[in-house]
């Protein structure tokens, strides 16, 4: 009997924490019919590349060169911890503030430097990176320009479409309409099935304004997203985990690789949690989703009509230790 | 930025209206214009750091910075600006609502930019 199966289950994308930043496994379901067959061959044509599995990484707020008791440790830790996953994988996505600001002549440069040295030890097959406004803020982006490129820009891998957008160059947390019709016309020759993974540093919604959490024209951005069904935002910015689901979009926040902040419903201040030093890493990190055995689909059989972008995340707050707990969703 | 706009075309109107009364007309009575509160932006910090408001209250805020571009946001009153050296900004605000509310930068300005904030209470 042939096996039914959800339209929206056609592509998955998973997660779990792992306490240093966060690891999203990308798998197609399965389906052998002509349609299916139909469905990846136009979703191949539209980003280039047939749904396969893969996974991807997502670190974010390392802020080198801020004088905390940390320093460089955590973003370190989580290279290695990277490099040392069985099956590494293909992107790693920064989410911003990769360094922390200075006005001292040429440390900031210097600061940036080394943030690229240490992450360029990750033995992945790219790493994208976005800016926070610690790295953007005061220079609209120059140095942020000329160490990494553009501030955004979009690409596709193996057939999900991946979208940096820069809510922190412009100094307020906006977007800005230049961008925005940029983004309208990137998006204007996908389907509204296809996966689409949006990176930046701000929440892209009205988190807590009062701390600035928000980005002021981010409803704009999600209006433009909002035919889209498949849609999963990654931002950083707030240093602690947290989940939103607006439309049909998720909206995902990793945690930090340099300090935390607290939970914004339980404190009125925007005070960074207090540095434990006999647990230097707790709450601290990166989030990993990871595949589960026996989730990898053919990629000759995969049903391209839907997709469905699901999160089930292994949460915690002790940092590194959650590498050892397995995955499970 | 169209509100402020908005605010700043209702204030010069209500410049010139006072000019050509100073002329033509009696003049105008003091408790018929909204109070003005200074306020001072600088790195990383507003002055005062405190403003009372009175709900119903008819307030313009003149603003300007003494180093570098800030900005003063409060979505629950309206306020969002830009507060740029060597002009003063103003915006005119109607709370109608009693609360504390904070206002914050939302202009990076450097490494104490998450701090600068200000305190407005709107009484009843």
């Amino acid at each position: 009997m042939k096996k039914h199966l959800d339209r929206r289950r056609f592509l998955k994308i998973a997660g779990t924490s792992m306490g240093v930043g966060a690891l999203y496994t990308v798998w197609p379901g399965l389906g052998r019919s002509a349609e299916a067959a139909e469905l990846a061959r136009r979703l191949g044509a539209a980003t280039g590349e047939r749904p396969t599995p893969f996974s991807f990484a997502q670190l974010s707020d390392a802020h080198v060169g801020f004088d905390g008791p940390v320093g460089t440790r955590a973003l370190e830790k989580a290279v290695a911890t990277i490099n040392g996953l069985p099956r590494r994988p293909d992107l790693v996505l920064f989410t911003g503030d990769l360094t922390h600001d200075t006005e001292k002549p040429g440390e900031h440069a210097a600061r940036m430097n080394l943030f690229k040295e240490i992450s360029g030890r990750l033995q992945v097959q790219k790493i994208y990176h976005v800016p926070g406004e610690h790295d953007a803020g005061l220079d609209g982006g120059e140095l942020f320009r000329n160490v990494f490129g553009p501030t955004s820009y979009s690409f596709d891998h193996r057939g999900v479409h991946f979208i940096g957008l820069d809510n922190v160059s412009r100094a307020k947390p906006e977007v800005g309409a230049e961008q925005r019709a940029w983004l309208a016309k990137d998006l204007s020759r996908f389907h509204k099935t296809t996966p689409i993974v949006v990176f930046t540093h701000r929440p892209l919604f009205d988190l807590r304004p009062d701390w600035e959490w928000f980005t002021s024209d981010g409803d704009d951005v999600m209006n433009l997203l909002a035919p889209y069904e498949n849609v999963t935002v990654l931002y950083g910015h707030i240093h602690r985990e947290d989940h939103h689901i607006s439309g049909h979009a998720q909206h995902f926040a990793a945690r930090s690789l340099s300090f935390a902040f607290p939970d914004p419903d339980k404190v009125e201040e925007k005070k960074a949690i207090p540095f434990d030093k006999d647990q230097p890493f707790k709450n601290l990190g990166l989030r990993l989703v990871d595949r589960t055995s026996g989730a990898a689909a053919h990629a000759d059989t995969i049903r391209v009509q839907d997709v469905e972008l699901a999160m089930s995340e292994f949460s915690g707050t002790e940092g590194f230790q959650q590498l050892t707990k397995p995955a499970t969703f | 930025m169209t509100r402020l706009w908005t605010l700043r075309v209702a204030g010069s109107g209500l410049v010139l209206a006072a000019g050509l009364l100073a002329v033509e007309g009696p003049p105008v009575r003091a408790q018929d214009e909204p109070r003005v509160i200074m306020i001072t932006a600088r790195r990383f910090e507003f002055s005062p750091n405190l403003v009372t408001l009175a709900k119903g209250e008819t307030v313009k805020l003149q603003i300007k910075s003494e180093d570098v571009t800030h900005g003063l946001f409060l979505r629950p009153l309206g306020i969002d600006a830009e507060i740029v050296p060597g002009r003063v900004t103003e915006l005119t605000v109607r709370p109608e609502t009693a609360g504390t509310y904070r206002a914050i930068c939302d202009h990076f300005c450097g490494a104490g930019h998450g701090g600068m904030k200000m305190t407005i209470i709107v009484g009843e």
